[in-house]
């Protein structure tokens, strides 16, 4: 076949790409050749509208040991422990084919931790459907837990947290943004950067088949009517393989044979070989006669484009191939020396002795486009002016009940039964908290991690919500008692094509960026996923953070059901009484319009570190961080959790009862106290400024504001826990 | 006390079982699956996980495995042979205990803590131990137990039953039915009551920081019933 613009085209490049490619090569690339380009300068890989902004954002720290760039982001833990995270997206995939989309996400990103020599210890998700009333959303929620389910419950991985959340907006594109941490000791980190010449490319796994193909191009464009012919773009998973991959690899790893490892994800054998020559900056020389597959008379193209799960490329130290290929033997896997480091900073491609390509590595990575979109600043809404006789004729608990049991905020148990959430026998805090939390194996530290997304304040003004993100994450780890460390995000949007879809990621993008530099919490690793999109129509703004933190001594962390009769409940950070973007005004209000809270980060920075003082000097019996439904609602899980009940009072404000519990004021928290340690909490909480409110005392089983105002602990339990449950049997 | 734990490819409870096994005074040795020989052992435990995938049928695979034929010798001479999930699922393919575990009723995989009643103390599992109900983690989607009319009458006749799910209570009700298993059967014995196939997996309660603690008294039982 002869290729030429249209074929191009086809392929998802743009004219002036194909125009680039000719030139840089000096003639026209054979289809095997564009097919390379194509999944090497495509969106998905190449971050051509992304990395001129990702640049700017603070990927630094005293206990970064890897930022971006890597397999995944590498953090120092001490005593030469150290954790690999990342946050992947599988967004279009999972909307095709949401069991197998959704499992290869788990697969993928675990994949990309355990490349580089760490045991994944616990996986988390973020998972976005479109309305509850959408016909298709509960099949694909039931398919994607499955396949998350499906996939880590078999490799043996715990899933100790996610979100999940419904909006319109994602009708057409749902999102699936996995998670993974692994643990490694520091000094046994391994790397994508090839060395030395003439050192054997090493392929082992799974054989290559049709499968994928195509898929990170496929990742790359919008969806229209044709989507369900796209089904052969996505990969099937092999957790049992993959499992096997893991303690091969790990097992390999133990010794010194490896200079370079790299999974093969997205584009598969393309971008890992062309990533590790790169990094090196070497040529690499690969007979594809030599690659084991599955499927008889693949082509050249298809061999390079199959994005086949469960396979890595690895260079090796001369001479170790024996003892690699026993131990891939031992665990049942393919291994076969597909080709050699060079000198010619070339990838070249042999196949039935014919070379059938051969591209200079840089023309494909340093030379691939970088866009300077065009994007629209968006301005701040204005606030709502709310009518109070509206609020006021409200009952609380009325309204409580609604919220409660609103899809957004109700009990996901659901799904995390699904999830094997502690084997390997170390999760000490399981989903439904603040964060997960799972124990270093035999140590006396801990992890904790968390994911979170707030599209609708993204959405109202995308650079506060890029910060309100990050500071959620923040607050999350921090609720546990874990001191954050750092984060990964997930980037979801629209097009990048579109002005305002480029402007929201551009503005949350910064807003992630000042927040995070604030905070001294970097960003070490992520993911871009662009043309999230339907026709014209883009999701909402949906940054993912997995943030992880660290436990020193677990024996004190903190959970956020309540306690014990009679200890004082404080909440710490300034309720303003902000309703507007809150889950109340579009739940019960009906109202979408205004700006969505402020971020003061001064505020979120010293409130979260008192309240770690507190929790370090054992003065803190449970917390938890004000988030969606404000401080009622957080209450209301506090008391479900602990089955316990609270009394409450309303601190003296101008502001109404309705807008004092339902506001989501950011850097805030509901904290549990004895009466013996008020004096010695108010003091530390007065002598570093932050502010206060004294709530009330815990009861036994109700829920108490006044005589008129009450409910039982077991009511409020029977809505936030039913909701979910009676939807997916209905 | 010498135990051993089979490792199947596709095993991921194993180092679970080998640290829980360490800490109630077990010395422990992990064993490859495609080793003939076990070593001398006073317990045997088959773990949790997917053996070869559970690809073909839960357990099949693993149950022809080179390992299993000693295990099977094993226990046909009465060594103590004792499966967890995965493991109680292989153990009903090699035959050594009666009945198959189908899907799960609701067709999802299950991961929740649940109550067991001991219905059985005749045996060295549970000789001895104080509690008459224990609060024990479940992990499966394949846990519904399930045999004969003819096997069930067997199994009773023989006092076979090892566990059932309950409540806190040890009222044993279809409510707190996890799985669907036939008359809530958690775990069962083989006649002579030296093999123990069990859905629970006791080695993930045995420490105060996780989901509790039930686990450490059934180990620390098993290891002075051993001794």
């Amino acid at each position: 076949m002869t290729v030429n613009e249209k074929i191009a085209i086809d392929h998802g490049l743009k004219e002036e790409e194909y125009k680039k490619i000719c030139q840089l090569l000096k003639r026209t690339p054979n289809i095997t050749e564009l097919g390379i380009f194509s999944a090497m300068w495509n969106e998905h890989c190449s971050y051509k509208s992304s990395r001129l902004h990702l640049k700017k954002l603070p990927t630094k720290g005293k206990q970064v040991i890897q930022g971006p760039g890597e397999n995944a982001g590498v953090v120092d833990i001490g005593d030469n422990d150290a954790i690999v995270f990342k946050i992947e997206s599988h967004n279009h995939p999972s909307f095709i084919e949401p069991y197998q989309g959704a499992a290869t996400g788990v697969g993928g990103i675990m994949r990309d931790v355990f490349t580089m020599g760490a045991r994944p210890i616990a996986n988390l998700n973020s998972i976005h459907f479109g309305s509850t009333q959408h016909k298709k959303t509960k099949n694909l929620l039931r398919g994607v837990v499955h396949g998350i389910g499906g996939y880590g419950n078999c490799m043996g991985v715990p899933t100790v947290a996610g979100q999940t959340s419904f909006d319109s907006s994602y009708n057409g594109n749902i999102l699936v943004n996995a998670m993974t941490l692994g643990l490694v000791k520091k000094d046994k980190i391994f790397y994508s950067k090839a060395a030395g010449l003439d050192k054997p490319v090493i392929y082992v796994g799974s054989k290559t088949g049709r499968d994928g193909i195509h898929g990170a191009s496929m990742a790359s464009a919008s969806f229209d009517d044709k989507i369900e012919e796209k089904k052969p773009t996505v990969q099937v998973g092999d957790p049992f393989t993959e499992k096997l991959l893991l303690e091969a690899c790990l097992e390999l790893m133990e010794g010194d044979s490896i200079i370079a490892i790299q999974d093969m994800g997205a584009a598969g054998l393309t971008s890992s070989s062309i990533e590790m020559a790169s990094k090196g900056n070497l040529g690499i020389e690969i007979n594809l006669n030599k690659v084991p597959c599955r499927e008889t008379k693949m082509t050249p193209y298809e061999i390079m484009l199959s994005e086949s799960q469960e396979r890595m490329l690895i260079v090796l130290e001369n001479g170790k191939e024996d003892l690699a290929k026993k131990i891939f033997d031992k665990w049942n896997l393919d291994f076969a020396i597909i080709g050699k480091t060079t000198n010619s900073k070339k990838i070249e491609l042999f196949f039935d002795k014919e070379k059938v390509a051969d591209i200079p590595v840089n023309t494909l990575v340093e030379n691939s486009p970088m866009y300077d979109r065009k994007w629209k600043k968006a301005k701040l809404p204005k606030k709502n002016k709310i009518n109070k006789d509206d609020i006021n004729n409200l009952k609380i608990i009325e309204v409580l009940k609604k919220v409660l049991a609103n899809p957004n905020i109700c009990s996901k148990e659901w799904i995390w039964q699904q999830y094997d959430h502690t084997v390997m026998g170390d999760t000490i805090q399981k989903p439904g908290g603040d964060s997960g939390v799972v124990r270093v194996h035999g140590t006396n530290k801990a992890v904790a991690a968390s994911v979170d997304s707030s599209a609708v304040y993204c959405w109202a003004h995308p650079l506060t919500g890029g910060k309100q993100v990050v500071c959620e994450s923040f607050r999350n780890l921090i609720s546990v008692g874990a001191k954050p460390i750092a984060i990964t995000n997930c980037l979801n949007f629209g097009s990048p094509e579109n002005e305002e879809n480029m402007g929201e990621f551009v503005e949350c993008v910064q807003g992630i960026g000042e927040a995070s530099s604030y905070l001294k919490f970097p960003v070490v690793s992520g993911n871009v996923s662009f043309y999230n999109q339907t026709k014209d129509r883009g999701i909402k703004p949906t940054p993912s953070i997995g943030g992880v933190g660290l436990i020193k001594d677990y024996s004190k962390m903190i959970t956020m059901d309540f306690k014990e009769v009679d200890n004082v409940v404080l909440v710490i950070g300034k309720t303003e009484g902000h309703i507007d973007q809150s889950l109340f005004a579009r739940v019960i209000l009906n109202e979408k319009n205004g700006p969505p809270p402020e971020i003061n980060l001064f505020n979120e920075k010293n409130n979260g570190e008192t309240l770690l003082k507190l929790i370090d000097a054992n003065l803190i019996k449970s917390a938890h961080d004000i988030s969606l439904g404000g401080i009622i609602t957080a209450i209301s899980k506090m008391c479900i959790k602990g089955n316990k009940g609270i009394n409450l009072k309303k601190p003296k404000y101008l502001i109404s009862e309705i807008e004092y519990f339902f506001a989501e004021d950011q850097g805030r928290y509901i904290i549990e106290i004895s009466k013996k340690d008020q004096k010695k909490v108010l003091d530390i909480l007065n002598k570093n400024a932050v502010h206060y409110d004294e709530l009330g005392t815990i009861n036994e089983n109700m829920l108490l504001l006044n005589e008129k105002t009450k409910v039982t602990i077991d009511e409020l339990k029977g809505f936030n826990t039913k909701w979910l449950k009676d939807y997916m049997s209905s | 006390m010498k135990s051993a734990v089979i490792t199947f490819p596709g095993s991921n409870c194993d180092r679970d079982m080998d640290v829980a096994l360490k800490k109630f005074g077990f010395k422990n040795k992990m064993v490859w699956h495609q080793d003939v020989e076990l070593p001398k052992s006073d317990l045997v435990v088959l773990p949790g996980g997917f053996s070869y995938g559970d690809y073909l049928r839960c357990g099949s695979m693993a149950s022809k495995s080179k390992i299993m034929q000693s295990v099977i010798n094993f226990a046909n001479s009465g060594g103590m042979v004792m499966g967890i999930c995965n493991g109680f699922q292989i153990l009903v393919e090699t035959g050594l205990v009666p009945g198959v575990l189908l899907r799960n009723k609701y067709l999802e995989f299950i991961c929740k803590n649940v109550f067991v009643k001991i219905s059985d103390k005749d045996n060295a599992y549970f000789k001895n131990i104080n509690n008459n109900i224990l609060e024990l983690h479940i992990a499966h989607n394949e846990g519904n137990y399930f045999c004969t009319n003819d096997q069930l009458k067997e199994i009773e006749d023989n006092a076979q039953v090892a566990i059932n799910y309950c409540n806190n209570e040890g009222k044993i009700e279809e409510l707190f039915n996890p799985n669907g298993s036939l008359k809530n059967i958690a775990g069962i014995f083989n006649k002579e009551k030296n093999v123990l196939g069990m859905m629970p997996h006791p080695e993930r309660m045995i420490d105060p920081s996780l989901s509790g603690e039930d686990g450490s008294l059934f180990f620390k039982n098993l290891i002075n019933n051993l001794k």
